[in-house]
C-alpha cells in the first residue's frame, strides 16, 4: 500500500459558516464513506488568517513573516486528506469522491516513506 | 536491409514483448529497460556468431531475465526487489510466455504508458522508447527536441510511474474505453508524426508510419471488440493506402489532384474500409474523432478521380468531425472542401478567422492564385516557407513561388 496527499484546492472561505454546512455534510459522507482508508487530514481556515514565514539566510536567520498565503491563486489550498490505497488509479478513485473535486481540484501525490 | 540491420530489427520488434514480460516479473519499468537494452546488445553479437535461434523469443525472454537479475544484484536491491529476483531466478518455468501471456504484458504496458495521469508529451516520449523501442536519440528527433531533453523527460515520467505507483494492469472493462482514447492518441499521434518527418528525416532510419501502422494492428488484436482502436487502425490504412503516390521517385510532393490514383494500395484501401464499417457498427450515436476522419479519408480514396470526389459528404463529415473534436487542421482542411465546391472566395472566406500556420498560408496562396491574384498569392507562399516544413514540402512550396512570381510579372507586362 502506498500513501497519498489528496491536497484541496477550492473556494476560499471559512467553512465553519452556517452557510457551508452542506459542504461539509457533504466532506463528512466522503469521511465515512472512505474511513477504512483515511489516515488524517485536516481543514484550513481561510487565507486571510494565514501568515507566510521565511527566515533570512540561515538558520536562526532573521524570521520574516507576511500577511497571506504563500501563493495567492483564485482556488486556495482549503485541506488535504491523508489516504492509503493499492496504486494511483485507486488514489484517483478516490479523489474523485471529495467534493473539492468538482468544487476546485485535488492534487494527490504520493507520501516519502522514510525507513525506520 | 543489410543482415546487421535485420537482426537488428528482429531484436527491436521482439524488445517491446520482451521489456512487457520483464516489468511485470521485475516490478520495475527501468530495470526492465536495463535488462532488455542488455539482452539486446547480447543478442546482436551472439547472433551474429551463431545464427538467429530457432526462437528469438525465448532466447531474448531468457537472456533478459538473466540480465535483470544481474541488474537487482549489482543495485543492492531493496527489499521488494529482491523478492522479484528470486521469483525471476525460479528456471524450472518456461521462459517462452504463452501467446496470451505476452498479449496481456503488452496491453499492459500499453496501458502503463499512456496513463491518463501522464502528460501527452510524456506519454508519447515513453511509447517511442518502450513500444517502438527507438533510442533516445531517435526519440528526440521525432519529438523535435534534444536528447538531453527526451532523457530528462524519461527518467521524470519512469519516477513518477514508480512513486505515484501507476499500476501495471489491463484496466476495467468499464473503464476500457476512456482509457483507450489516451491509448488511441498515442498511436495516432505517431502514425501522424512519420507521415510529415520533419527537416532532419535522415535521422530515424525506422519508418514511423509503418511503426504507427504496427502498433494500431497491435492494439486491434489485442482488444478486438474495442471500436476505438479499429477506427484508428482503419484511419491508419486509408491514409497509408495513398502513401505510394504521394511523393515522386525524386521525393516530390505530388498533390491529391494530381495522383495517380492506380498506384494506391487497393488491398490495405480494402482493409481500411473493412475496418471502418466493423468500428461503426460497434459504435453507440455519435462517431468518435477517428471515425470520423476515416471516414474523409475513405470518402477521398472511393472517388475514381479528384474531380469525381463527393465534396457535399467530405463538407458533412468535416462538419460533424469539427462538433465533436473541434481542430485548427480540421477546419483548414474543411475550407480547403469548400473551395473545391463553392469555389476560391468562399474557400478564402471560410478562411478568415482561422490562427494562421504554415499551412494556412499555403492554402490561402493556392486560393488567390486561383483568382489569378499572384502578387498576393506570392506575398502569402513566402509567409508559408517560414515555418517548420519538411525538405519535400519547401521544395514544393518554393516551386509554386516560382510560378506565381513568373504569373505575376506577366499580369504585369500585359497591363
Amino acid at each position: 500500500m502506498t500513501q497519498y496527499a489528496a491536497i484541496i484546492y477550492s473556494r476560499d472561505v471559512d467553512w465553519t459558516l452556517p452557510e457551508y454546512a452542506d459542504d461539509m455534510k457533504q466532506y463528512n459522507k466522503f469521511g465515512e464513506d472512505n474511513e477504512a482508508a483515511i489516515r488524517g487530514g485536516a481543514a484550513l481556515y481561510q487565507t486571510s488568517t494565514a501568515t507566510t514565514v521565511r527566515v533570512k539566510g540561515a538558520r536562526g536567520g532573521q524570521i520574516v513573516t507576511t500577511d497571506g498565503p504563500y501563493a495567492e491563486t483564485k482556488e486556495a489550498l482549503t485541506g488535504f486528506y491523508l489516504l492509503e490505497a493499492a496504486d494511483l488509479d485507486e488514489a484517483i478513485a478516490m479523489a474523485a469522491q471529495i467534493p473539492g473535486a468538482w468544487d476546485g481540484a485535488v492534487e494527490v501525490r504520493p507520501v516519502i516513506e522514510f525507513p525506520g | 536491409m543489410k543482415a546487421g540491420d535485420q537482426l537488428a530489427e528482429t531484436i527491436r520488434i521482439e524488445g517491446a514483448g520482451l521489456l512487457a514480460t520483464l516489468t511485470r516479473i521485475v516490478g520495475d519499468l527501468s530495470v526492465a529497460e536495463e535488462a532488455v537494452q542488455e539482452a539486446a546488445v547480447a543478442a546482436l553479437r551472439d547472433w551474429q556468431v551463431h545464427g538467429v535461434p530457432d526462437s528469438p523469443r525465448a532466447w531474448l525472454t531468457t537472456t533478459g531475465r538473466r540480465k535483470a537479475i544481474d541488474i537487482l544484484r549489482r543495485e543492492h536491491a531493496r527489499l521488494s526487489k529482491e523478492r522479484s529476483g528470486v521469483e525471476l531466478m525460479d528456471q524450472s518455468r518456461s521462459d517462452d510466455p504463452p501467446d496470451t501471456v505476452l498479449t496481456d504484458d503488452l496491453l499492459r504496458l500499453i496501458f502503463t504508458c499512456c496513463h491518463p495521469s501522464l502528460s501527452p508529451e510524456a506519454r508519447l516520449a515513453l511509447a517511442l522508447r518502450t513500444l517502438c523501442q527507438l533510442s533516445t536519440r531517435q526519440v528526440a528527433a521525432v519529438m523535435l527536441t534534444s536528447e538531453s531533453a527526451v532523457i530528462k523527460r524519461l527518467t521524470r515520467t519512469r519516477q513518477k510511474i514508480a512513486l505515484a505507483r501507476i499500476p501495471y494492469r489491463v484496466p476495467a472493462d468499464s473503464e476500457l474505453p476512456e482509457r483507450l482514447v489516451a491509448v488511441c492518441g498515442v498511436v495516432h499521434a505517431l502514425y501522424t508524426a512519420g507521415h510529415s518527418p520533419p527537416g532532419g528525416e535522415d535521422l530515424i532510419s525506422v519508418d514511423l508510419c509503418l511503426e504507427g501502422l504496427r502498433l494500431a494492428r497491435l492494439l486491434h488484436e489485442l482488444l478486438p471488440d474495442e471500436p476505438m482502436p479499429a477506427a484508428v487502425l482503419a484511419l491508419i490504412l486509408l491514409t497509408e493506402g495513398r502513401r505510394p503516390a504521394r511523393l515522386t521517385d525524386k521525393g516530390d510532393v505530388v498533390l491529391l489532384s494530381d495522383q495517380d490514383r492506380s498506384s494506391w494500395d487497393k488491398a490495405m484501401i480494402a482493409e481500411g474500409q473493412n475496418l471502418l464499417a466493423y468500428s461503426l457498427r460497434r459504435t453507440g450515436a455519435v462517431a468518435d474523432p477517428y471515425q470520423l476522419q476515416a471516414a474523409i479519408a475513405a470518402e477521398h480514396d472511393r472517388a475514381p478521380n479528384y474531380h469525381g470526389t463527393d465534396w457535399n459528404e467530405i463538407i458533412r463529415l468535416y462538419d460533424l468531425l469539427l462538433s465533436v473534436a473541434p481542430s485548427a487542421p480540421a477546419a483548414l482542411s474543411r475550407a480547403v472542401a469548400i473551395a473545391e465546391r463553392d469555389g476560391p472566395a468562399s474557400g478564402l472566406a471560410t478562411l478568415v478567422g482561422q490562427p494562421p500556420s504554415h499551412r494556412w498560408h499555403a492554402v490561402r496562396s493556392e486560393l488567390l492564385a486561383k483568382q489569378g491574384r499572384y502578387n498576393e498569392a506570392v506575398a502569402a507562399v513566402t509567409e508559408s516557407l517560414t515555418g517548420d516544413l519538411t525538405g519535400p514540402e519547401r521544395r514544393f512550396r518554393e516551386g509554386r513561388r516560382a510560378i506565381f512570381l513568373t504569373s505575376a510579372s506577366r499580369d504585369r507586362r500585359q497591363q
